[in-house]
């Protein structure tokens, strides 16, 4: 027996990388703007994403979204009344959404007639920090019923996040929120990151957001 | 817990690697992985042993080595260590800073083998 030192010096998510990439590609050369929607279950991703998705098609937009659960199509079903086109996708205890899953749900739509796609992870701050999906901007969510504290406990995902999103903005006051201090620690962990104040039930601050998102749809077309 | 899928994918590109030596046993498993890459060390071990069962990777240890942020400051024209992950500022200046020079690392850096003897 001989004892060998083979360094390797690759990284360990390096299929999810290369396919990753190969998707941005494509999302890129049909001009369609993607999102990764990051949150704890239960932060509320699925009623800003109705809103988001029913407001743009409103508008004129042509949009789609990809939504993952470990299990049941409930999340998908709520999308679909916007009357986007929406698919699930069941990991079926994977507790993230890798590339792979990405590119296998997209069969048969037409990308190049797509204005945004919208993916909505796996309800879960740790684990979809570490697998690129070929998005362009990633968001993550936290709702004020969480607590200010959520960045500075899942720094990881919230330094990876492009853009944060706040949502139940309407239950601030009775859950004791402590706006100042939330704003502070995203800042803390991703300085600079753009911030938006939601609500999906009254539509606070979605004005702003939908303007983010076609600024950031012109900034891409370019 | 994407800690099993992290050792799964450890498994697959180790036993990519070995293509080139047939026969080989895998004594060890040398990681780098980042304070920033959330990764819990216990869980991956745990799920390493898990995942090499019955692979050429059974039995091997996995050596990881924790590397700590590091961000570059543009005012001090340096880069240097900070303490933590929640909040990314110089530590000599106190400014923020999103340029991260270390610290997402989640890399295979080598591995250890027992080549089998060639039989002439």
């Amino acid at each position: 027996m001989t004892t060998r030192i083979v360094e390797l010096r690759q990284g360990i998510l390096k299929k999810n990388d290369e396919l990753a990439r190969a998707l941005r590609g494509r999302f890129t050369a049909a001009g369609v703007l993607v999102f990764n929607l990051v949150s704890s279950p239960g932060t509320g991703k699925t009623a800003f994403l109705e809103r988001t998705l029913r407001t743009l098609r409103e508008g004129g937009a042509s949009v789609a979204a990809l939504v993952g659960d470990l299990e049941t199509d409930n999340d998908a079903r709520r999308l679909a009344a916007s009357g986007a086109p929406v698919r699930q996708i069941n990991t079926h205890g994977i507790c993230h959404l890798e590339a792979e899953m990405v590119g296998r749900h997209l069969d048969g739509w037409e990308l190049s007639t797509l204005d945004y796609l919208f993916i909505e992870n796996v309800g879960n701050l740790v684990c979809p920090s570490s697998y690129d999906l070929g998005e362009r901007i990633r968001v993550a969510l936290l709702s004020v019923t969480e607590g200010e504290d959520k960045p500075l406990k899942y720094p990881t995902l919230f330094n990876s996040a492009d853009a944060a999103v706040i949502t139940k903005i309407d239950l601030a006051e009775p859950c004791g929120f402590d706006r100042e201090a939330a704003l502070h620690h995203l800042n803390e962990i991703r300085p600079g990151i753009r911030i938006f104040e939601t609500s999906a039930k009254t539509g606070a601050g979605m004005a702003e957001w939908l303007d983010y998102l076609a600024a950031e749809r012109a900034a891409s077309a370019r | 817990m994407h800690e099993l899928s992290i050792a799964s994918s450890i498994v697959d590109s180790v036993t990519e690697s070995l293509a080139a030596y047939p026969g080989a046993r895998v004594v060890e498993v040398r990681l780098r992985v980042g304070a920033l890459a959330a990764v819990v060390e216990d869980s991956l071990q745990f799920c390493f042993g898990l995942a090499t069962e019955g692979t050429p990777l059974a039995g091997a240890r996995l050596a990881v080595k924790t590397l700590p942020v590091v961000v570059y400051c543009v005012g001090c024209a340096r880069s240097d260590e900070i303490v933590g992950v929640q909040s990314l500022r110089c530590p000599t200046c106190g400014e923020l800073t999103m340029d991260v020079r270390q610290g997402r690392e989640l890399e295979i850096e080598a591995i250890e083998i027992d080549e089998a003897e060639v039989q002439v």
